[in-house]
């Protein structure tokens, strides 16, 4: 089970401001911990997100083991026309999950 | 010795008067303890990890399960109706075993005598979806846990276990959480222990846990045995926590640190 938030207002003046915000379920395990029987518990974190408005990349960021579980990003964008939001998070282990918001800018 | 008698009894006295329980008009969420910016994860839907759990809920009610092949929504439809304000009563009395269970195993219950499914286990994924799906629900609804008469030798019970000192520290849970509930320990502060958020998601965990997680972690505190998950005294806690919260708003999912 793997859910997303995303909070991306539904509507906008041209040339405003916006806050993006997406929540991202993910255990975000470090790799540096070990189970009782000594083993290390394998690193299993999401590398990277990245955010495209209309086909074009707006946001980038790379995570490491030290971003907690579930991580929460948040990031401010000028919006210039109406559209759609595209957000990916990649990481270990084939994790991949995409979401989408669209905006409407009058 | 007679003088050290005299200390003893000065020490009995100061303990009876100390372990008063908490007049209604000073009882406080624990919400009320912390920072403003945990506040505002709690308080903003998409900004509390609480909530990936009520949509992992939400995917879990449609989901046809066991040999009835049912999902919680054919008998229970939409949760969001249906399940409105039905947490604020748990711990509820189950008249089939006679004796109260709480959300986690009421839940169980009806995949086992309705889905026939085999029951979920404690803090696992799902279970905790499930039951913050229901607890969700009844966010801002003021708790009635305990409004049934049946409960009430359940309710001494839990009672009696909250002031019992107990584990190798020799505390009970009053012993913090009504005599020393305005001070700190090793930083944090002890709250007042009603349980209005659960499930809540705890930031020292890094996931959503349940009341009888937390009910365990504060037994290892005090370095005493803690009780299985499902065991029915942690049910009677719960029961007793809950009913001494009487009246207070439901914040499910809530955010601690």
């Amino acid at each position: 089970m793997t859910s997303a938030l995303i909070n991306v207002p539904a509507k906008a003046k041209r040339g405003d401001i916006i806050e993006i915000k997406t929540l991202m379920s993910h255990i975000m395990e470090t790799g540096y911990r070990h189970m009782a029987s000594g083993e290390v518990v394998p690193r299993d974190i999401i590398t990277s997100f990245a955010c495209r408005f209309n086909g074009t990349e707006i946001f980038r960021t790379d995570l490491f083991p030290a971003i907690a579980a579930n991580p929460f990003i948040s990031f401010f964008t000028t919006v210039t026309e109406s559209g759609k939001f595209e957000f990916e998070w990649i990481g270990d282990r084939g994790f991949s999950e995409t979401a989408t918001a669209s905006i409407s800018v009058e | 010795m007679r003088f050290f008698g005299t200390i003893a009894a000065a020490l009995l006295m100061a303990d009876a008067v100390h372990a008063a329980e908490i007049p209604p008009a000073e009882r406080r969420s624990g919400y009320s303890f912390m920072k403003p910016e945990t506040r505002a994860m709690q308080d903003d839907d998409t900004a509390n990890p609480g909530m990936l759990w009520v949509l992992d809920g939400e995917a879990l009610w449609k989901r046809k399960q066991g040999a009835a092949d049912k999902a919680c929504a054919d008998c229970h439809d939409n949760a969001r109706n249906s399940m409105k304000g039905v947490a604020a009563r748990y711990p509820a009395f189950d008249k089939a075993l006679g004796r109260p269970v709480d959300l986690e195993q009421r839940i169980n219950l009806c995949r086992t005598n309705r889905q026939q499914a085999t029951p979920l286990p404690f803090e696992g994924r799902e279970l905790l979806a499930l039951t913050n799906l229901v607890a969700r629900q009844s966010q801002g609804v003021a708790i009635e846990t305990g409004s049934d008469p049946q409960l009430v030798p359940f309710i001494a019970k839990g009672r009696e276990l909250f002031m019992q000192r107990q584990g190798q520290l020799n505390l009970g849970c009053a012993n913090c959480h009504d005599d020393n509930w305005d001070k700190r320990l090793a930083g944090s502060a002890i709250t007042q222990g009603h349980p209005t958020g659960y499930p809540l998601y705890r930031l020292e965990w890094q996931s959503l846990g349940s009341l009888q997680r937390r009910l365990r972690a504060c037994m290892s505190g005090i370095r005493a045995p803690a009780y299985d998950y499902g065991a029915p005294e942690l049910v009677e806690l719960e029961l007793y926590l809950m009913s001494r919260a009487g009246g207070m708003s439901m914040e499910a999912p809530a955010v601690r640190p």
